[in-house]
C-alpha cells in the first residue's frame, strides 16, 4: 500500500516543480545542438495577395547567411495534412485545399510563411530576411466570414469558389420543427463566440537535426503530441519513415490546444537541416505567434429554444458559421462539428435538437481547437439562451435549469445529438454551487453595491463536456483520420522500481506526479520508486498525446491496463516462487500472498526473480517484467458542473469587475485534488478572459489589429478574483479509475456565467445580450444605447 | 534590433557632444523602457545610442522652497517611494506608482518619459497639469512650451533634460483609465489647484498628445468640486480612436476621470 | 565588440557582446542560464525578470552593456544549494506553477515585491504582479504562494 499521503486522492506536491522553480526545466529553446544555426521566417504582410516574384539574391549574400528557401523549394513537397474529414449534409466531402509549407503563388493570411533564412545567428537571419524582395499583387481580402460569404467575394482557394468548406448538420430537423410548432414560447438569440489567441506563455520553437551517419532526423518541438507530429510530418509531408525520425517534445510551456497541430516550421527545420547539414533552431517571437499559432473559437450563431408553458424545453436549433481561416489546421473541421454540435443537448433532456454548421474560409490565421474546443461554443449558446428564456419567463434561472436537467436516474442517457452520457448528477452540482456562492446573501450584496453607485449582477451557468476522446471506431466513422487510443509501457526494473513511458504529454498538467500516484497505489510501492517518462518517440512506444482533457481518462487507463498485465505476470512468478497455484495468489499492498495463508513475497522480490530467473518457470514464462498496453476508450467521459459569478459594473465607465466566482464540478474520481483545482483555476482564468478581456480583431482587409500584448488583452492577476471551487463525484462508469478529466471545464463554463452576470447587472437598462468580450467600451456603448429613460 | 554604436558618457558635456555628433541618427537613452522595446520591434533604428545611465548626478529628488525638483534619470520607483514627493505632491507619487509595472518603474525615468512625449504616457499630464518647469543643459522650459505634439517636444539637438521642477500645489490628483491590454492611459486626467490657478491636463486621449482643458479649469477656479464640471463636455473631434475606445468614449471618460480626480484631490 | 563585466549569481563573468545584445540573450545564450525565459517581444510578459542590483527588471528590456558592472541574480541563483528560497518553496507548496514557463520571472518578481512590502495583502500581490503573465494558473495559487512566501521570508 502506498502511504496515504501519496496515493490516489492525495494532494501530493508536484515532483516536476523543483526543476521549474530553479530554472532547470528544459524547454525547446533551452536546447542547443552542436554547430547549430538559426532560422528566421519571412511572413506575408498581406492578408491575400499573389506572389509575383521573390528575389533572395541580396539575402543569400548577407553576413552569416547559410541558405535561403522559398515556396519554390517546397513546391514538390506535400502540404500540411488535415486530420479530420467532415462531409456536408449533401454527402460531399469538405473542400480540402493544399496547405503549403511555404506559400507558393499566393498568400492567404497575414503571417503566411513565404521564405526562410538560415544563418549563423538569429539576428543575422533576421537582418538578411529584410533583404528578400517579394513582389506581391494584393487581392481583395475577407477579414471575416461575412465578407468571405458575400456574393462576388474573392475565393481564398480556387477550389472553394464561395469560400464554403462544408455545410454540415446534425439532429432530426423534422422532429425539431415539429417541437417548435407546439411551443408556448420560442426564445431567439444571435451571438458571436469571439476569436481567441491561445497564448501559451512559451512561444513555439523547433530544432531540426539530421545525422548523416545514421540517416536519422531528430525534431525537438513544442508539441502536445510528439508521435502525432512524427506520423503527420514523416508520413504525410516529408516522406520520412518513422524509424528514421525521432520527435522530442521536452518541457513544453503550456499548450491549450495550440501545440497539438503540425506546423510548417517543424517541417522547415527538419527538411532544411538535411540540406544545410547542420542543426537549425527556430523560435517564434510573440508577434509571430499571434499570426502563426492556430487561433480558437470564432463562431457566429443564430439559436432558438422552444419551451412549453411550464418552461420545459421542447426543442433547440442553431445555425452556426465557423471560421476556418486561410487553411485547414490539423483538427479544424472536427471542432465546430463533432465537438460542438454533439454537445448541444447540454445538461438538459431536450427531446429534439437540430444544428447546421457552415465552415468558411477567410483570409485569417487558421482556427483550430483551443481549450474546450467546440464545447465552450456549444455551452455559451445554450447557457445564454436559457438565461434569456428565464428572463423572458421571469423565472429563477437556477429553477429553469433544474426543471430541465437530465435526472440522475435517466443515465445512461441518449441525447438527440449522438452522445450517450454514462453518468452525472447535475442537480447536485447546482445545489453545491448555490451554497458555495452564498446565493442567500446576494440581495444584501447587491444593495451594498448600489450604495456605492455600482450595478451588481449574478450569473449562473451549467456545462457538460465530452472528454477522453475517444473510441477510435466511433471517431473513425465520423471522419477522424487517426485512432484516439493511448499507449503506456510499464518497465519494472530488476530492483523493483518502475519506469513508466506514457503517450500522454504534460505541458503543465502534472502527469509526472498524478500518474506516479496511480502507479504507486496500484503496485503498493513508494511514489519515489516510480518515474514517469514522456515526450520522446524513441522512448515511448506510441502515443496520441494530450488534448481534450484526455490524459488521465485515456492515458491513465492505458497505464492501469499495463499495470494489470504486470500484476498478472507477477502472480505467475509469485506462484512459482511460493510453490502455490496461480489462482490462489492475491496481490495487495505491494505483496503477493497465497490466499488464506501468511505466505507472501514482496513486489520487489518478484521483480528480481523476473530478471534473475534462477528459480523461475522458464519453460512457460519469459523472463523480465515489462508490459505495454494500448487503451481505446469505450465512450467519451462527461465532466459537468455549475458555476456562479457575481460582477459589479461601473455605469459611468462600463468597467466590469468580477467580485466572486464559484465553481462546482463533477470530474468523477480525483487523483490529485490540488492539481485538479489548479486546472479549474486556469480554465476559469481563460474563460473569464474570453468573457471580459480577450478578442482577436481583424480589420475588414484582414489586417491583424491585435498582434501583440499591446492590443490583445491577456488576463493579469489584478483582472481576476480568487476562486471558490468544490467537487462532487459520480464516477465514470467505463474506465477503471472512474475518472473524467478536468482540463477544460473552467474555460467552458465560465464565459456564459460571466456574461449572464453582466446582463443581469445591466438588465435595468433593458440590455438583453452583449457579445464577448464585455469590455468597458462595449458595456458603456450598451448603456448609451439603452432607452434614455432607463439610463 | 539593428546593431548600433553604444556610448555611456560619464559627463553631461560628453553626452551632449556625442548626441550632437550623432545627429538625426542618434538617440539618448535613460532607462530604455520605451526605446528598447521600440528598437526590438525595429520601429526605431538609431545608429548611435548615448546612454545617460552613468550620469549619477542626474538622479535625485530635492525639495527647494515651494517646489520639488526631480532629476531627469530618477526612476518612477524612486519618485513613487520618495517621502518628499509623497509629502509635497502626493498625486505625483501616485502617478509614478501607476506607470507601467514594477519592473518598468525600476528602470524607467521621468526625463525619458517626458522627452519621448508618448501620447499615452502619464508624466506629461503631471508636468502640464502642475505647470512644471523643465531644466535642460541649456535652459529652462515651461511645461506649456514644452510639449509640441505626438512624440515632439521643444528640445533642440544636443539638448538634454537634467531635471523637472514641480511647484507644490494646494490640491492635486491624477486619475487614469487604462487600456485593458497595454495598460497605458486611454485617458489620464491630472487636476491641480495651484498658486497660479487651476490646471487640468489630459493624456492618452488627444491626437496631438497631452492637452489642457480650459473650460474645466475655468469652472473649477470658481468652485473646485466635481459638480462644477459636470456639464463641461470635451469635444470628441480631436481625440484618438482605436479598437479599445472610440473618440466619444474617450471624451466621456475625460469627464468622468476629471470629476473623480477633483473628488480625490479633496 | 563591447565587453561587459558582471557578477551573476555571485560569480564574476566577462563577455564580449554586440551593443544590441539584451541582458536576457547574454544570460541564456552566452552564459547558459536558460532559466530566464522570453515570452514576448513587447516587454510585457515578465518571463525574463531577473534582479539587477537587487531590483526586479526585465532582462529583455535592458541591454547587456547597460548592466555592465552590476550584480545580477537569476532564478538559478535564488536557492542555496538544495534548499529552496522561501518563495520557491511557497510556489511548490501552494501549486503556484503548472507549465513552469512564467515561473522564473514570476518568482523573481515576487521576491522583489516581498522585499519591498512588509505586509502584503492579496490586492498588493495582484497589483504587484501586473508585469507578469501566467496562462496556466488563473493566478489564484500564485497569489496564495506569494502571500505565504512573503511571510516565510520575514521569518
Amino acid at each position: 500500500m502506498a502511504p496515504n499521503d501519496t496515493g490516489i486522492g492525495a494532494s501530493v506536491r508536484r515532483r516536476e516543480d523543483y526543476r521549474f522553480l530553479t530554472g532547470q526545466g528544459t524547454y525547446t529553446d533551452d536546447i542547443n545542438r552542436p554547430n547549430q544555426t538559426y532560422a528566421w521566417i519571412v511572413r506575408s504582410p498581406h492578408a491575400h495577395a499573389t506572389i509575383k516574384s521573390v528575389d533572395t539574391k541580396a539575402a543569400k549574400a548577407a553576413p552569416g547567411v547559410i541558405a535561403v528557401y522559398t515556396g519554390e523549394d517546397f513546391k514538390a513537397i506535400n502540404g500540411l495534412p488535415c486530420g479530420w474529414l467532415v462531409h456536408s449534409r449533401d454527402g460531399k466531402p469538405m473542400i480540402e485545399p493544399k496547405h503549403p509549407i511555404l506559400a507558393h503563388g499566393k498568400v492567404r493570411h497575414v503571417g503566411d510563411p513565404v521564405a526562410v533564412v538560415i544563418a549563423e545567428t538569429k539576428a543575422q537571419a533576421r537582418d538578411a530576411a529584410e533583404k528578400i524582395a517579394i513582389d506581391y499583387a494584393a487581392l481583395p481580402a475577407a477579414g471575416d466570414m461575412k465578407a468571405a460569404l458575400a456574393p462576388g467575394a474573392k475565393p481564398v482557394h480556387d477550389e472553394a469558389p464561395g469560400n464554403l468548406c462544408f455545410d454540415w448538420e446534425l439532429g432530426d430537423k423534422a422532429a425539431t420543427d415539429a417541437a417548435f410548432s407546439k411551443a408556448a414560447r420560442v426564445v431567439k438569440l444571435d451571438l458571436v463566440n469571439n476569436r481567441l489567441v491561445p497564448n501559451a506563455m512559451e512561444p513555439r520553437a523547433a530544432i531540426g537535426e539530421y545525422d548523416r551517419a545514421t540517416g536519422e532526423h531528430t525534431l525537438y518541438t513544442t508539441s502536445q503530441n510528439p508521435h502525432v507530429i512524427r506520423l503527420l510530418m514523416g508520413a504525410f509531408v516529408l516522406g520520412l519513415p518513422e524509424h528514421k525520425l525521432r520527435v522530442v517534445a521536452p518541457d513544453v510551456g503550456g499548450g491549450f490546444g495550440s501545440k497539438i497541430y503540425h506546423y510548417a516550421e517543424e517541417a522547415i527545420v527538419t527538411w532544411a537541416s538535411k540540406q544545410v547539414g547542420r542543426p537549425i533552431k527556430w523560435t517564434a517571437e510573440r508577434s509571430e505567434s499571434f499570426m502563426s499559432d492556430a487561433h480558437g473559437r470564432d463562431h457566429v450563431t443564430h439559436a432558438e429554444l422552444a419551451l412549453d408553458k411550464d418552461g420545459k424545453f421542447l426543442g433547440f436549433k442553431s445555425e452556426t458559421l465557423a471560421n476556418m481561416g486561410g487553411y485547414l489546421s490539423t483538427f479544424a473541421p472536427c471542432i465546430p462539428t463533432y465537438l460542438h454540435g454533439t454537445l448541444l443537448a447540454g445538461n438538459y433532456a431536450t427531446p429534439a435538437i437540430w444544428t447546421n454548421v457552415k465552415a468558411v474560409f477567410t483570409n485569417t490565421v487558421p482556427v483550430d481547437a483551443y481549450r474546450g474546443a467546440g464545447r465552450p461554443e456549444a455551452t455559451f449558446i445554450l447557457e445564454r439562451i436559457i438565461d434569456k428564456a428565464a428572463r423572458e419567463l421571469k423565472m429563477d434561472p437556477a429553477e429553469l435549469r433544474r426543471r430541465n436537467y437530465i435526472k440522475p436516474e435517466q443515465f445512461p442517457y441518449q441525447t438527440p445529438v449522438a452522445l450517450v452520457y454514462d453518468t452525472g448528477n447535475y442537480h447536485a452540482t447546482l445545489d453545491q454551487v448555490l451554497k458555495l456562492s452564498d446565493a442567500a446573501g446576494y440581495e444584501k450584496r447587491k444593495a451594498e453595491s448600489k450604495a456605492r453607485g455600482k450595478l451588481r449582477g449574478r450569473g449562473i451557468a451549467s456545462y457538460i463536456e465530452a472528454c477522453g476522446i475517444a473510441p477510435s471506431n466511433v471517431v473513425g466513422s465520423l471522419g477522424a483520420r487517426a485512432g484516439l487510443y493511448e499507449a503506456a509501457n510499464v518497465r519494472v526494473n530488476p530492483t523493483g522500481n518502475v519506469t513508466v513511458f506514457t503517450g500522454s504529454h504534460a505541458h503543465g498538467q502534472g502527469h509526472e506526479t498524478t500518474f506516479a500516484q496511480v502507479v504507486s497505489t496500484m503496485l503498493g510501492i513508494p511514489m519515489d520508486q516510480v518515474e514517469i517518462s514522456h515526450g520522446d518517440t524513441n522512448r515511448v512506444p506510441f502515443g496520441m498525446g494530450t488534448y481534450g482533457s484526455r490524459s488521465i481518462a485515456v492515458g491513465g487507463t492505458a497505464i492501469v491496463k499495463a499495470l494489470d498485465k504486470i500484476i498478472a505476470k507477477g502472480k505467475k512468478i509469485a506462484a512459482h516462487l511460493m510453490e502455490a497455484a496461480e489462482a490462489d495468489i492475491e496481490f495487495k499492498d505491494g505483496k503477493f500472498t497465497v490466499a488464506g495463508t501468511d505466505k507472501s513475497t514482496p513486489f520487489g522480490a518478484v521483480a528480481l526473480a523476473a530478471y534473475v530467473p534462477h528459480k523461475y518457470p522458464l519453460e512457460t514464462l519469459e523472463p523480465g517484467l515489462d508490459e505495454t498496453a494500448f487503451y481505446d476508450p469505450k465512450n467519451f467521459t462527461f465532466p459537468a458542473g455549475s458555476y456562479v459569478c457575481e460582477v459589479e459594473v461601473d455605469p459611468e465607465t462600463g468597467v466590469v469587475e468580477v467580485q466572486s466566482f464559484a465553481a462546482a464540478d463533477d470530474f468523477g474520481r480525483l487523483i490529485n485534488p490540488m492539481i485538479v483545482e489548479g486546472q479549474v483555476h486556469g480554465g476559469l482564468g481563460q474563460g473569464i478572459g474570453q468573457a471580459l478581456l480577450e478578442t482577436c480583431v481583424y480589420d475588414k482587409d484582414g489586417q491583424l489589429q491585435t498582434g501583440s500584448y499591446m492590443d490583445y488583452t491577456m488576463p493579469r492577476a489584478d483582472d481576476l478574483p480568487s476562486f471558490k471551487v468544490a467537487h462532487s463525484v459520480t464516477a465514470c462508469t467505463h474506465n477503471p479509475l472512474g475518472v473524467k478529466g478536468c482540463g477544460e471545464a473552467g474555460a467552458i463554463g465560465a464565459p456564459p456565467t460571466v456574461i449572464n452576470a453582466v446582463i443581469d447587472a445591466l438588465s435595468e437598462y433593458g440590455v438583453t445580450h452583449l457579445d464577448m468580450p464585455a469590455t468597458p467600451h462595449r458595456v458603456w456603448q450598451a448603456i448609451q444605447a439603452a432607452q434614455p429613460a432607463k439610463r | 534590433m539593428y546593431e548600433f554604436a553604444y556610448h555611456r558618457p560619464s559627463s553631461l558635456a560628453d553626452a551632449a557632444k556625442l548626441i550632437l555628433e550623432a545627429g538625426d541618427n542618434g538617440k539618448l537613452m535613460a532607462g530604455g523602457q520605451t526605446l528598447i522595446p521600440t528598437m526590438k520591434q525595429r520601429l526605431a533604428s538609431p545608429g548611435t545610442v548615448v546612454d545617460l545611465g552613468a550620469l549619477k548626478d542626474l538622479a535625485g529628488i530635492k525639495v527647494e522652497g515651494n517646489a520639488v525638483a526631480i532629476g531627469a534619470t530618477t526612476t518612477h520607483a524612486a519618485v513613487a517611494a520618495s517621502k518628499d514627493v509623497q509629502a509635497k505632491i502626493k498625486a505625483l507619487a501616485e502617478l509614478a506608482e501607476g506607470i507601467g509595472d514594477r519592473q518598468v518603474r525600476h528602470l524607467g525615468t521621468i526625463g525619458g518619459s517626458i522627452a519621448n512625449n508618448d501620447p499615452a504616457a502619464d508624466y506629461p499630464a503631471a508636468v502640464l497639469g502642475l505647470g512644471a518647469t523643465i531644466t535642460t543643459n541649456q535652459r529652462k522650459i515651461a511645461a506649456d512650451e514644452f510639449f509640441k505634439g505626438l512624440f515632439e517636444t521643444a528640445l533642440k539637438p544636443g539638448e538634454i533634460i537634467t531635471a523637472v521642477g514641480f511647484p507644490v500645489p494646494e490640491k492635486a490628483a491624477y486619475m487614469k483609465f487604462r487600456n485593458p491590454a497595454s495598460r497605458y492611459a486611454i485617458v489620464g486626467v491630472f487636476v491641480a489647484k495651484t498658486a497660479g490657478g487651476v490646471r487640468v491636463a489630459v493624456t492618452g486621449a488627444g491626437q496631438g498628445g497631452v492637452f489642457r482643458v480650459p473650460d474645466m479649469e475655468k469652472a473649477l477656479a470658481g468652485n473646485f468640486s466635481a459638480k462644477a464640471i459636470e456639464g463641461v463636455k470635451v469635444a470628441a473631434t480631436s481625440l484618438n480612436a482605436d479598437i479599445h475606445a472610440s473618440a466619444e468614449y474617450r471624451a466621456h471618460l475625460i469627464g468622468v476621470m476629471a470629476r473623480r480626480a477633483v473628488t480625490a484631490a479633496g | 565588440m563591447p565587453t561587459v563585466n558582471l557578477t551573476v549569481n555571485g560569480k564574476a563573468v566577462s563577455a564580449n557582446v554586440e551593443a544590441r545584445t539584451l541582458l536576457v540573450n547574454l544570460l541564456r545564450e552566452q552564459l547558459g542560464l536558460t532559466g530566464t525565459h522570453v515570452g514576448c517581444d513587447t516587454s510585457q510578459c515578465g518571463a525574463c525578470v531577473v534582479h539587477v542590483d537587487g531590483k526586479s527588471v526585465k532582462a529583455c528590456t535592458l541591454l547587456a552593456v547597460q548592466a555592465n558592472g552590476s550584480k545580477v541574480t537569476t532564478i538559478e541563483g535564488l536557492a542555496s544549494g538544495d534548499k529552496l528560497h522561501p518563495m520557491q518553496e511557497a510556489f511548490r507548496e501552494h501549486h503556484g506553477l503548472q507549465c513552469g514557463f512564467c515561473t522564473p520571472g514570476m518568482v523573481m518578481s515576487a521576491v522583489c515585491l516581498a522585499q519591498n512590502h512588509p505586509n502584503l495583502t492579496e490586492k498588493d500581490v495582484r497589483e504587484g504582479l501586473e508585469g507578469n503573465l501566467c496562462r496556466c494558473t488563473g493566478y489564484h495559487n500564485i497569489v496564495q504562494a506569494v502571500l505565504a512566501g512573503a511571510q516565510a521570508m520575514r521569518r
